[in-house]
């Protein structure tokens, strides 16, 4: 029998790829476009999650928030000022921090802000372990001391000192009818986002200079890991005995998990239409195929003179197929990687893009390419010698 | 009749679909050390006999021996090995690539006979260089003139060591003086053993040759002028 080496074939294929370099580009592109869109897509999602993960690893799942909601008049109701303490007497209960909105006061840069215009911030009263069960993190300056807080000092959140256009420690803020010092400003609180936009301070002199009654709008409260549900179950009670319906308990950790969840809708979306991209992509490839075995017909008579079998004839075309398929694929892996990598830079997050996302990515190329090669093959092989050879 | 004969045709028909009859009960022997020309008005169904006779087609009647093998029980892979181990054919167009230098071109010819390509080069660059190209082994065919280019096919159809090379109008593509060259170096091929069949228009170059056969409407006729000496 006749036989070809596999590295001739190998040979083949990169030889007969050469001989028209442009068409062999514009055919691996379009396989590389798919593959790119379907690594990228993949890329990005795995390292939101990865970036969720390591989130929730920091932050814990463990927190919750509780919120007073709304009387049967529509008012909005407050929780009692024991309401923390309360709760903190619950067993897995490590710790609990009330916040008290004080609806009534603005925070300004100054006491020259006209009359009538709406501050964008909150003002809240806050207990000062609040920081620790939030798990937040201080951006600059510092949180309250035990010392500072004799006086009168806040904290901004991280889009309240965006608003009010404070970035150093030290300035001064008009709250209420009185200036007060800023200390520190927060980091946005990825389990706490409705603080972001607050002027905090502390209960203490809340109560003292700022007439709060003590009573809180929310309370966040971290438990024991394992315990998270029985907790929830026993929260309103414990925190307003009174109206324990008038109390929701949420859990802020799943609120971040099911918005990642949705963003994976889209994903799917995207994936599929990554894969019609492939799909288009391996269409061009068995086209630019076809063409090469019609405009080689001589080439392939002059093979079968020199000994070559129908199924070497197939193969070496099969090859080519599967040699412009995988070097467009392995292309779009190189550039979904770096579409990753860029994004990731551009959110922060750091880059994750597991080893079997390229291997699937090549894999599936290789699948085109072979699928694309087929009928091109099947039809040079099928060639007559000697019409192949009269066609010149 | 000392030597068995290479190719053996015994009443050969071709019939193409729609039924011209290219070839008509044709018998022929060729031999090694043969040097053989098949001349013959266009259209008379010498390039059928010669592609018959190179395995390249099946006959639709009588019989082809090839080494000894009726080619008519043949699988197409047996069909393509007996071409590729005993065959050597050359063409008026060389059919050369553009993509591969000269020695390539020629180690081609071993492309399928499971030769590896380092040994393959080796025997190209032997081949070449007997047949004078030995300095044009890196070059491209299209850097070549016609001539040089019909030696290198030549060489491919060599590098094998067939025991018969097949060519289809070998100078049809060619001034005198190089078609000259090449016949000589057939004749030379010849004279070493091997069966040299040549389908050529040019009675010249027929006049030249061993054997001339004329073929006319699918039949071999009589050569009336046969050179004798
Ligand atoms: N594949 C084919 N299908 C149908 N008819 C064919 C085919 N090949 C050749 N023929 C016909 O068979 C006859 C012999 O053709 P062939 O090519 O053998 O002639 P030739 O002697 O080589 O001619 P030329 O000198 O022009 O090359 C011609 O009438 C030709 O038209
Ligand atoms: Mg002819």
């Amino acid at each position: 029998m006749s036989r070809l080496r596999t590295g001739d074939v190998a040979r083949l294929a990169a030889r007969g790829l050469r001989g028209h370099p442009v068409r062999f580009l514009l055919s691996a592109l379009g396989i590389a476009i798919g593959v790119a869109a379907m690594v990228a897509v993949t890329g990005i999602a795995q390292s939101s999650q990865a970036d969720l993960d390591q989130k929730l690893d920091r932050l814990g799942t463990n927190l919750l928030t509780v919120l007073p909601a709304e009387d049967l008049n529509g008012e909005q109701t407050r929780l009692p000022p024991t309401a923390a303490a309360m709760l903190r007497r619950i067993a897995p209960v490590t710790a609990a921090s009330a916040v008290g909105q004080l609806d009534d006061l603005g925070a300004y840069r100054s006491p020259y802000v006209p009359e009538g215009q709406t501050s964008s911030v909150v003002v809240a009263a806050v207990d000062t372990t609040l920081l620790a069960t939030v798990r937040g993190e201080v951006s600059r300056g510092h949180w309250f001391t035990p010392a500072g807080s004799r006086y009168p000092t806040v904290v901004l959140g991280a889009a309240a000192a965006r608003r009010l256009g404070i970035e150093t420690p030290g300035t001064r803020v008009w709250v209420g009818d009185q200036w007060a010092v800023v200390v520190g400003v927060l980091a946005p609180l990825d389990l706490a986002p409705e603080l972001d936009p607050a002027v905090m301070l502390p209960a203490g002199s809340a109560q003292q200079y700022f007439g709060s009654d003590g009573t809180a709008t929310s309370v966040y409260v971290r438990t024991d890991e394992d315990r998270v549900a029985a907790v929830s179950d026993v929260v309103p009670a414990t925190a307003a005995p009174e109206s324990p319906e008038l109390v929701s308990v949420s859990r802020p950790s799943s609120a971040l998990e099911a918005k990642l969840a949705a963003d994976d809708a889209l994903d799917q979306l995207l994936l599929g239409l990554a894969a019609v991209g492939l799909l288009v992509g391996g269409i061009g490839v068995s086209n630019t195929m076809i063409i090469a075995s019609i405009e080689r017909r001589s080439e392939i008579g002059l093979r079968r003179a020199l000994g070559a079998t129908r199924p070497h004839i197939a193969i070496q075309f099969l090859a080519e197929s599967l040699l412009m398929s995988v070097a467009g694929g392995v292309g779009g892996v190189v550039l979904g990687s770096l579409v990753t990598a860029y994004w990731s830079r551009a959110q922060g997050v750091p880059p994750a893009l597991p080893v079997w996302v390229g291997a699937l990515g090549i894999g599936l190329t290789a699948v085109v390419g072979s699928l694309a090669g087929l009928y091109p093959a099947v039809r040079a092989s099928r060639e007559s010698p000697v019409s192949a050879l009269a066609s010149l | 009749m000392t030597d068995a004969a290479v190719i053996e045709c015994t009443d050969v028909s071709r019939v193409y679909p729609g039924g011209v009859r290219a070839l008509d009960r044709v018998s022929l022997a060729v031999r090694p050390g043969d040097f053989l020309a098949v001349v013959g008005p266009s259209g008379s169904g010498k390039s059928t006999l010669l592609q018959l006779m190179g395995a390249l087609d099946r006959p639709t009647g009588g019989e082809v021996r090839v080494a000894g093998t009726e080619l008519g029980r043949l699988s197409d892979g047996a069909l393509s090995r007996l071409r590729g181990e005993t065959i050597g054919f050359v063409f008026q167009q060389f059919h050369l690539s553009p993509l591969m230098s000269v020695c390539d071109n020629v180690a081609e010819g071993l492309l399928y006979s499971g030769v590896r390509h380092r040994e393959r080069r080796l025997l190209a660059v032997d081949k070449l260089t007997r047949l004078g190209l030995g300095h044009r082994l890196r070059h491209r065919p299209d850097a070549l003139s016609g001539g040089e280019r019909q030696r290198v096919a030549i060489a491919r159809a060599l590098v094998g060591d067939p025991a018969v090379i097949l060519a289809d109008e070998p100078t049809g593509n060619l001034d005198t003086a190089n078609g000259d060259t090449v016949i000589e170096i057939l004749r030379g091929l010849a004279a070493g053993g091997t069966a040299v069949v040549v389908v050529t228009h040019d009675r010249e170059v027929a006049a030249g040759m061993d054997r001339v056969i004329e073929v006319r409407d699918g039949r071999i006729v009589d050569v009336p002028d046969r050179v004798t000496g």
